[in-house]
């Protein structure tokens, strides 16, 4: 997408330095979902598409409200219901718009084998650049959202850019801009944290939500979105967010120390099938009569 | 096709005299899988680490190598089945094998007169082969989860995980094992790569390396006190 105005800090696939790293200190955007005051009217929906400009598909009806079950590669903002069963037997109805979350340590990003296809901006966006995407899928074994969609046709991954086009010319996301019971904030990181800090107590102290917080996982570095919601205690009633997303173990230790670990045994097994012929060399063929029958 | 297809009436174990070590199928098939394992290694060192995703660009670009690599795969996975299907009675592990392991220094060091004779493949080669064997295998039923980018549903994940873990270990080792491969083939053993192209050895090269095969093709015992000389 769009990278006018966007420094890169981090580069997928990518040896070597990266232009925009280091270069400018640039403010963190972050988007802010209070999933106690959405009404689950969809905009957020409608707008996505119409400004990525893809059109309405064919979708699976789940008994619920929600649109389709997951989002899709050309269906990148989804909220999620859920008819939630609370302890004294009411039901709450959950519904929380899900998106890419833009890690501050994005999995995708760092499963990612080819060069370039995901970037993060300095104001922390994580975007995909399909024309070097080579769609192997490893970003879907990275995130811990199941957030990155293939396209089988075009054999390119897709997901939510947090507009990065839009940001970068210094408007805000095409969801936020539809919202109409302002459930949805978009800012710095800094200012948007402050405002769900402060929203959650008040859920606390005023509106009986005695559990109430704000989820912005640590176990990624933080995200570019964040949520407020009634019991952070159980976000994965909230259409199944994970309590405490990492990065998968076994992604981290093939992207880290099974890299260094590989490289340097298929090295020294070069070196030392190199190092074998110039203290041994090769074998001599034994002509018949060196031989006496060739045992000792 | 075992040692027997190898044995013509022509082959009296003659100095000088050429003995058909491998037959055409056997080397075409060997080739194949040389050919298509070299493609899975390229494009596969060129997934595994930037510094070597220019690789890529050698076969076409990203998008064109991972397209293709799980075909020439499959291609390599069926001909090491044939491979297997060829060699598996001289493949299987032997008590001569044992005895050679543990004489493997000697080996390594080109003191081969310490070693045990040995039949049409010795202990090393055995092993390479089963490493490739089993690596395939390995690599294989993991490719299947790598291969398909949403085949496996997300409730059922970490077989994501294992399948990338395992196809990592599984290619290293076959790695390991072709370095050794290509450079025995190539530099250590002399003839062995003229053998694997042209399939023909000199009597005095099966002598020296596969001493068992060479009586059995032969018919010719070389133990002392035999007709030695000739």
């Amino acid at each position: 997408m769009s990278q006018q105005a966007l420094q890169i800090v981090r580069i997928s696939g990518h040896p070597g330095p990266v232009p925009g790293a280091g270069v400018e200190r640039t403010e963190q955007v972050c988007k802010l979902v209070d999933t106690t005051t959405c009404i689950g009217c969809k905009a957020c929906e409608v707008a996505c598409l119409e400004w990525n400009g893809y059109t309405f598909t064919d979708t699976v009806f789940d008994n619920s409200y929600q649109t389709m079950p997951s989002t899709a590669w050309n269906y990148w903002n989804l909220i999620k219901f859920n008819e939630h069963e609370r302890e004294d037997g009411t039901l709450q109805l959950l519904m929380r718009k899900d998106q890419c979350m833009h890690c501050a340590d994005p999995g995708c990003l760092k499963a990612c084998p080819a060069d370039g296809a995901i970037v993060q901006y300095s104001n922390g966006i994580v975007d995909f650049q399909q024309q070097n995407c080579i769609g192997c899928g490893y970003c879907v074994s990275g995130c811990p959202f199941d957030i990155p969609k293939f396209n089988a046709e075009t054999k390119k991954m897709f997901k939510c850019t947090l507009c990065s086009d839009r940001v970068g010319q210094g408007l805000e996301p095409a969801c936020i801009k539809s919202c109409p019971t302002g459930c949805l904030h978009f800012g710095t990181k800094e200012d948007m944290s402050f405002l769900a800090e402060s929203r959650s107590k008040q859920l606390r102290e005023h509106f009986g939500f005695d559990k109430a917080g704000v989820y912005d996982p640590p176990g990624v570095g933080g995200t570019g979105v964040i949520y407020v919601l009634h019991d952070v205690t159980n976000p994965e009633a909230y259409g199944g967010l994970p309590k405490d997303p990492q990065i998968p173990f076994l992604v981290r230790i093939w992207k880290g120390p099974a890299k260094w670990i590989g490289n340097l045994a298929m090295l020294f097994g070069v070196i030392g099938v190199t190092l074998h012929y110039f203290r041994f060399g090769p074998k001599e063929v034994h002509p018949p009569r060196d031989e006496n029958g060739g045992r000792p | 096709m075992s040692t027997r297809a190898i044995s013509s009436p022509r082959t009296t174990g003659e100095p000088g005299e050429r003995i058909l070590r491998y037959t055409l199928a056997e080397r075409l098939n060997h080739w194949f899988a040389a050919l298509t394992y070299i493609y899975c290694l390229v494009t596969g060192l060129a997934f595994w680490s930037p510094y070597m995703y220019w690789l890529a660009y050698l076969v076409g670009g990203g998008p064109t190598a991972r397209f293709w690599h799980p075909w020439f795969g499959l291609a390599f996975a069926i001909s090491v089945l044939l491979m297997y299907g060829m060699w598996d009675r001289d493949m299987r592990i032997t008590e001569v094998d044992r005895r050679w392991q543990r004489q493997v220094k000697s080996y390594i060091e080109n003191d081969d007169q310490n070693l045990p004779p040995e039949g049409r493949f010795n202990y090393g080669q055995k092993l390479f082969f089963w490493l490739m064997f089993w690596g395939i295998l390995f690599l294989l039923i993991s490719g299947f989860g790598l291969w398909f980018v949403e085949g496996i549903p997300w409730s059922l994940r970490w077989l994501r995980y294992l399948s990338i873990t395992v196809h990592v270990i599984a290619a290293l080792a076959t790695i390991g094992g072709f370095i050794i491969h290509v450079y025995m083939g190539t530099a250590m053993v002399r003839g062995g790569f003229t053998s694997i192209i042209r399939g023909e050895v000199s009597s005095d090269w099966a002598r020296t390396h596969h001493r068992l095969w060479y009586e059995q093709v032969t018919g010719k015992s070389t133990r002392p006190g035999s007709e030695i000389d000739n």
